[in-house]
């Protein structure tokens, strides 16, 4: 409840209550309508452009006392963006915050979805730069909501030709384009093409803020999203020949690490939540095999 | 017999309007018909108007009045103020034109000159191409050229490919405007050997001949052209 | 069909309380190419974007028979309509390759494009077809892969006409196609645009000032001076037998080489 005696506080959530409503207003329209990209009133945060507004923003207008926060950054919780913001909320809405994936009502990210899988109930709130996947490929606005409103999107395979033309393959490593239910074609942020496959029918809600350009989009759980590609050069993940050198995964995205002036290198789990909990049940299972 | 040209009440008149508005009346009450088998000379003065009675059969000229009917696709058709398509369809199935002057297009050789208007009745490349050879062949193009543009031709060549082009459709109607006025007596010939066969075989023929020679080979027929009335210097 | 291709019934465009265009009324028909010359100011390049729904008169209307949903209006089909049309069974040529280009991306990308829109998706495929498209505009084939940019005037020109005609569209408006070229480059632009007239059966309407390029490439000839139509009739007729003040006065003043 606002402090009316103290005009400098800050309403629950930093946001006043019009303005989450304003935003909720925006993100029913998204929801609705899953991968359209819904404008709002975006406000002034604080902190600047490029760091998250769009993300808080979002997370604000939905948290309340009785959710429980994780904020990861590239996958993981320990950056200095991702405790910023853990903080941030633990402070203006009085809420439990989490690295664990499987504790947390809301996770807000940059740029990674974590390894875990995600169930229903849960809601991740994604960090967008660019809403708009046709921007660099046709840089008025005014062209973008047409090529939307009439479902024109050549011109994105056509890059997605280009591609294969230049390099061989569709080299685009992130930020990689997906048709939501079969009808809106969406930037999924820069999360790696990785991660495109877990956003098709996650159980979970997924929300998109981009605070820059004020756009907010969502897709439903159970919605299907599809990598757009070529029917002979068919979408297809990263893999690596290494495995986590912490706690030996194979399957979830590596970061490669420079670890001395050598050029020696480690790969890890960029998902440091994930790569955690394996080597803490590598752990256990050896301490239960010792003490036999 | 049905003849194959129709025409009554032909009028035309050039205006002038960089000059005034100057009306010159060339063709008045203009009536002819043309039969299969017959060769019609226009003949009379030079600016008689015998040009511009050929070219008004042909939908290059456009008259005021009267009319021209032709039969085409076994129906009579009036060419005076017709629909464009319509003359384009004519042109492309009936009726010929022989010009002293070939209208180059350019890149394009001399065979496939030739070949076009088959081609565009439906004929094969091949085909077309074939019968263009022989064409040329028997015209005398030597082979060599038959691939060039005609457009560094002699006006002799030129001519002859002109010729090549109107004989390879097998048009039931024919319009030469002096077909041999740029060829020398061998050439002229083969040529005057090429239309009388053409003749023989049924297609209606309206010519202009300047050469009294070449006229009394091919004509059948003459009809005398003069101009309305008669001004000095009047142009048909 | 039975009806004409294409049909004008008064087009008027005006700009402010001047008249562009004024009452153009033609049909043109499947296999027809009709020429609209005149000079600047003449009136005909706004008639060209108001024939292909790039302007909306002001008066009169255009209708169109496509392929498979009968006669349309042009300015009545919603704006989704309308651009497919544009995508599929029209071209529009613009004198101006850039204009019509995607100047950023490879040939093949560019005459791939209507294929990708209208859902092709194999990639093999559809550079097959730019190839083949390149191939019958004069482009070399390993020219495939390199940008508009890197091309010269006349081959952007046929780049251009190539990503038009790859949907085999039934008609083709083309804005002074040859303008800016070099003579020879004119020629052959010309004599390649005669051939695929020919070779495709396509309709088109050509806007030009040039009156050679429209003896060479068109059946009908429409003149136009002051946004209005002064004579029109057969190519070989308006051109040889002019009827009009105005058309006498073009006619003769082309040079002599």
């Amino acid at each position: 409840m606002p402090d009316t005696h103290n005009a400098s506080a800050y309403n629950y959530a930093y946001l006043d209550e019009q303005t989450k409503r304003m935003i909720r207003r925006a993100i029913l329209k998204a929801v609705a309508v899953p991968g359209y990209q819904v404008p709002f009133g975006g406000r002034e945060m604080p902190l600047p452009y490029g760091w998250g507004t769009g993300g808080i923003q979002v997370t604000a207008a939905i948290i309340g006392r009785d959710d429980t926060l994780k904020v990861i950054d590239q996958g993981a919780d320990d950056t200095t963006n991702a405790v910023s913001i853990r903080r941030f909320f633990a402070r203006v809405a009085d809420v439990d915050t989490t690295t664990r994936t499987e504790e947390a009502t809301i996770i807000q990210t940059r740029h990674r979805v974590p390894e875990t899988p995600l169930e229903e109930g849960q809601i991740i709130v994604f960090q967008v730069p660019i809403p708009e996947p046709l921007r660099m490929l046709e840089p008025r606005e005014t062209e973008t909501r047409t090529l939307h409103a009439l479902s024109e999107y050549g011109v994105m395979q056509v890059s997605l030709y280009e591609s294969i033309a230049r390099h061989g393959r569709i080299s685009k490593a992130y930020n990689y384009p997906v048709l939501v239910n079969g009808r809106y074609m969406m930037s999924p942020s820069p999360i790696p093409k990785f991660d495109n496959p877990k956003l098709d029918r996650n159980p979970a809600l997924q929300l998109y803020g981009a605070g820059r350009e004020k756009r907010i989009y969502a897709v439903p759980p159970y919605t299907p999203v599809k990598s757009l590609d070529f029917d002979d050069h068919p979408f297809e993940i990263e893999k690596w020949e290494q495995c986590c050198a912490f706690c030996g995964s194979k399957s979830s995205f590596l970061d490669e690490m420079i670890v001395d002036d050598d050029g020696q290198r480690l790969f890890v789990c960029s998902d440091t939540d994930y790569c955690q909990e394996r080597q803490e049940e590598q752990r256990q299972a050896a301490n239960q095999e010792a003490a036999k | 017999m049905l003849p194959m040209i129709r025409v009554s009440g032909l009028h035309k008149s050039f205006v002038m309007h960089a000059q005034g508005d100057l009306a010159l009346p060339v063709l008045a009450n203009v009536a002819l018909s043309v039969h299969p088998g017959e060769c019609l000379a226009l003949v009379g003065p030079s600016g008689a108007g015998k040009s511009t009675l050929l070219r008004s059969l042909y939908g290059n000229y456009r008259p005021q009045s009267g009319s021209i009917q032709v039969r085409h696709r076994e129906d009579w058709v009036e060419l005076v103020a017709a629909e464009p398509r319509v003359v384009l369809d004519v042109r492309r199935h009936t009726m010929g034109f022989v010009s002293q002057f070939l209208r180059v297009i350019p890149r394009v050789g001399a065979v496939d000159v030739v070949a076009e208007p088959m081609v565009r009745l439906g004929a094969s490349l091949e085909e077309a191409r074939r019968k263009a050879e022989f064409l040329l062949g028997l015209l005398g193009i030597p082979e060599r050229l038959w691939q060039l543009p005609p457009a560094t031709f002699s006006g002799g060549e030129q001519q002859r490919v002109n010729i090549a082009r109107s004989l390879i459709a097998d048009y039931p109607i024919l319009l030469l405007d002096e077909p041999t006025a740029s060829l020398d007596q061998a050439n002229r010939d083969g040529v005057i050997d090429l239309i009388r066969q053409r003749r023989d075989s049924g297609t209606a023929i309206v010519g202009i001949f300047h050469d009294t020679a070449v006229r009394d080979a091919i004509a059948t027929r003459t009809h005398n052209v003069a101009l309305p009335s008669a001004s000095p210097g009047a142009t048909a | 069909m039975s009806g004409p291709l294409l049909s004008a019934r008064n087009v008027t465009k005006r700009f402010g309380s001047r008249v562009a265009c004024r009452g153009v009324s033609f049909d043109l028909w499947p296999g027809e190419v009709l020429g609209v010359v005149g000079e600047s100011g003449s009136g005909k390049t706004t008639l060209l974007n108001c024939l292909a729904g790039r302007m909306t008169p002001d008066d009169g209307s255009v209708t169109y028979e496509t392929a498979s949903a009968g006669v349309v209006d042009v300015h009545r089909l919603s704006e989704a309509r309308r651009r497919l049309l544009a995508r599929t069974e029209w071209g529009f040529v613009n004198q101006d390759a850039r204009e019509g280009l995607r100047m950023g991306v490879s040939a093949g990308a560019n005459i791939g494009e209507r294929l990708m829109a209208i859902g092709a998706r194999h990639y093999g495929n559809i550079r097959q077809t730019a190839s083949d498209w390149l191939e019958r505009v004069e482009i070399e084939a390993d020219r495939l892969d390199d940008r508009p940019a890197t091309y010269s005037g006349g081959m952007r020109q046929r780049l251009q006409i190539a990503r038009n005609l790859v949907s085999e569209p039934r008609l083709v408006f083309m804005d002074e196609p040859t303008g800016g070229l070099d003579v020879s480059v004119q020629a052959r632009l010309l004599d390649l645009l005669r051939g695929l007239v020919d070779r495709f059966h396509l309709s088109a309407v050509l806007v030009t000032h040039d009156l050679g390029v429209a003896r060479l490439l068109t059946h009908r000839l429409m003149v136009m001076q002051g946004g209005e139509v002064v004579e029109e009739g057969l190519t070989d007729q308006v051109l040889d037998d002019p009827q009009h003040a105005y058309t006498q006065m073009l006619v003769a003043s082309i040079l002599p080489v």
